[in-house]
């Protein structure tokens, strides 16, 4: 059996183990380890799309949001229809929310596509400009689309989110990500980062490298998205914005582009920092700001960058 | 006929706002290449220079307090220009444009975040620094706020055209954003053009800061970031690193927001800009006055 399939397994078992004691576990520790499993995904997937790709994209949250929205609509409309009488915590419950996390991947991967397209002709901050719109247009879209709640947004999401699901899809996320990019296929994502010309010119297609990675990062934000919105059981369009995706652009600049240990460090203590730090939680913004400049000048590769296993390029 | 001639003095004279941020995005495009996200803050503490000026101004309320309280926030915002590309994107110079990217990023978040600790997260109203009244010309209502954002606005973009037409400084501002390494062997000092176009276009933006909040009339700190995407958006639509193509944008966004505003489809006004950008991407990524470039290996 292969290292990283031994290492999906037992993260898979620990979500097992985990949930087994969750009862047992302070409620707010919980609350926060969920938060943490959500912003890795997050953080994992922008990072295949900006780290390992280097397709520079600020709407993640709209990806998010889509995924949200998809999974709520599941649960909430079609899941008295399917399921009418389902014990709570029952398999009827799980295998619903696992059809609408499954439909809340495809829904933002749809979405992925369709950012993806323009990435076929735009890059660097022109690309980064298509995806901040297209967060905003999705932001501004569920707004006024009445049957999604418009801009109150959705209520009475039903608390699907256990600590099982949050660690299982974050285990699957690193999984799958990880074992793209050190795929001979994923070397593809790196040389289209490093050069698409050169990389044209050896026979990628940086076009269709840049697409995927736009839909798989796309899918798994989408079922962070479904795990968000089953967690807080109330989302509304607003809470997707710009500064969300600024969020998780932070955590894979602070983690080191395409470093995907770095990057998970960068969520956790992104994700516990504000918690430590309740008594001010006023300057967490400036905090943030004052870090990512500072970052940029001080640290440009990211402050995780400890040059763990492969070297990168110095480019 | 009537209320399309009036929706579109509305939108002249937001467009004339739009107009005035992003000819300061185009500038420092021009010269840095990279888009400066924290242009839209320094137009938002343009709005707040003026709320603080406001009161200690003589004569407020007339054209020349206006005016005087508009200076003001000029200057305040070309320092702030100045101070920021001194202390954030200068050490950068030459690094990939990600980098300096999210350095502009987290300057923009900083002052958003900065402003909410120092001015306070609630919107705070905007004294009428300029005269008020209506004008009635036939059938159609003007404010004198909206004449005189419009007509403040027009004459400060002459005064930039003549700037970087006419003078010494903007023959180095365009020698600069055509080609920075012949400029410098030329004897054109890159550093000191660069600090004076973000003098110059966050002097702009400040004043659009003050005209944005006379027609508003209310500040806050994150008044900015609407705007700002905007004025972008109005860059790019207009062909970015063009003068003329800036405001041309600006004009342009401010009309068909204006006129969607009136429709029934009002609310979504803000979706509109962003499609508008997405499209120009697509179908003409040089904008409407920009040149394509061609790019070499």
């Amino acid at each position: 059996m292969s290292k990283p399939l031994l290492g999906l397994l037992l993260a898979l078992g620990a979500a097992a183990g985990l949930s087994a004691f969750s009862d047992r576990i302070d409620p707010y520790h919980l609350d926060v380890l969920i938060g943490l499993g959500i912003n890795i995904i997050l953080a994992v997937s922008l990072n295949l799309i900006s780290g390992h790709t280097g397709q520079f994209s600020l709407g993640h949250a709209g990806f998010m949001a889509v995924g949200a929205y998809a999974a709520a609509a599941v649960t909430l409309f079609l899941g008295p229809r399917l399921i009418p009488d389902a014990a709570p915590g029952g398999f009827q419950e799980n295998a619903l929310f696992l059809g609408a996390l499954l439909s809340a991947g495809l829904a933002a991967a749809l979405a992925g596509l369709l950012v993806g397209i323009p990435s076929l002709r735009l890059r660097g901050d022109y690309l980064a400009l298509v995806t901040l719109g297209f967060g905003e247009i999705i932001r501004v879209l569920l707004q006024n689309f009445e049957p999604l709640g418009g801009a109150l947004g959705l209520n009475g999401i039903p608390p699907y989110t256990t600590v099982f699901w949050v660690v299982a899809s974050a285990a699957l996320a690193i999984y799958v990500v990880g074992c793209l990019v050190r795929s001979t296929y994923g070397l593809g994502f790196m040389a289209v980062r490093d050069d698409e010309i050169a990389s044209s010119a050896v026979g990628i297609d940086p076009a269709r490298y840049k697409v995927v990675a736009f839909v798989i990062g796309a899918f798994f934000a989408g079922i962070a998205g479904g795990l968000f919105g089953h967690f807080k059981m109330t989302i509304t369009p607003s809470g997707f914005d710009f500064t969300r995706s600024i969020e998780i652009v932070v955590m894979v600049i602070l983690g080191g582009l395409g470093n995907t240990f770095g990057v998970i460090l960068a969520a956790i203590l992104l994700t516990l920092l504000p918690e430590f730090l309740r008594p001010v939680a006023e300057y967490r913004l400036v905090l943030y700001a004052v870090l990512l400049v500072a970052l940029m000048l001080l640290r440009p590769r990211g402050l995780f960058n400890f040059r763990l296993g492969r070297r990168v390029s110095s480019s | 006929m009537t209320e399309l001639l009036q929706q579109l003095v509305n939108g002249l004279s937001l467009g004339a706002v739009y107009a005035l941020i992003a000819l300061g995005y185009t500038m420092i495009y021009g010269v840095l290449r990279f888009i400066n996200f924290a242009h839209a803050d320094v137009f938002m503490v343009g709005g707040f220079v003026g709320l603080y000026l406001a009161p200690h101004v003589p004569g407020g309320g007339t054209v020349l307090g206006g005016l005087l309280v508009l200076f003001g926030a000029m200057i305040g915002c070309a320092l702030l220009g100045m101070g920021i590309e001194r202390l954030a994107y200068r050490p950068l110079r030459g690094a990939p444009t990600l980098n300096v990217l999210i350095t502009a990023i987290g300057v923009s978040l900083f002052l958003q975040a900065g402003g909410q600790l120092v001015f306070g997260a609630a919107p705070r109203p905007f004294p009428a620094v300029f005269p008020t009244g209506t004008i009635t010309f036939g059938p159609l209502e003007f404010s004198t706020n909206q004449l005189l954002v419009i007509a403040v606005a027009g004459g400060l973009i002459v005064a930039l055209e003549l700037l970087v037409y006419r003078t010494r400084m903007g023959a180095a501002l365009r020698a600069v954003s055509q080609n920075p390494k012949a400029a410098r062997l030329m004897g054109i000092n890159n550093d000191v053009v660069i600090r004076w176009t973000f003098a110059l276009g966050s002097a702009l933006a400040g004043a659009g800061g003050v005209l944005y909040a006379v027609n508003y009339p209310s500040v806050d700190p994150l008044m900015g970031v609407m705007p700002g995407l905007k004025a972008f958006v109005a860059a790019i639509v207009g062909g970015i690193g063009s003068i003329p193509g800036a405001a041309l944008g600006g004009l342009l966004l401010g009309m068909v927001e204006t006129v969607v505003a009136g429709s029934p489809y009002s609310t979504y006004k803000d979706a509109i800009a962003f499609a508008l950008l997405i499209v120009f991407l697509l179908f003409r990524p040089a904008g409407i006055l920009g040149r394509a470039r061609v790019e070499k290996v």
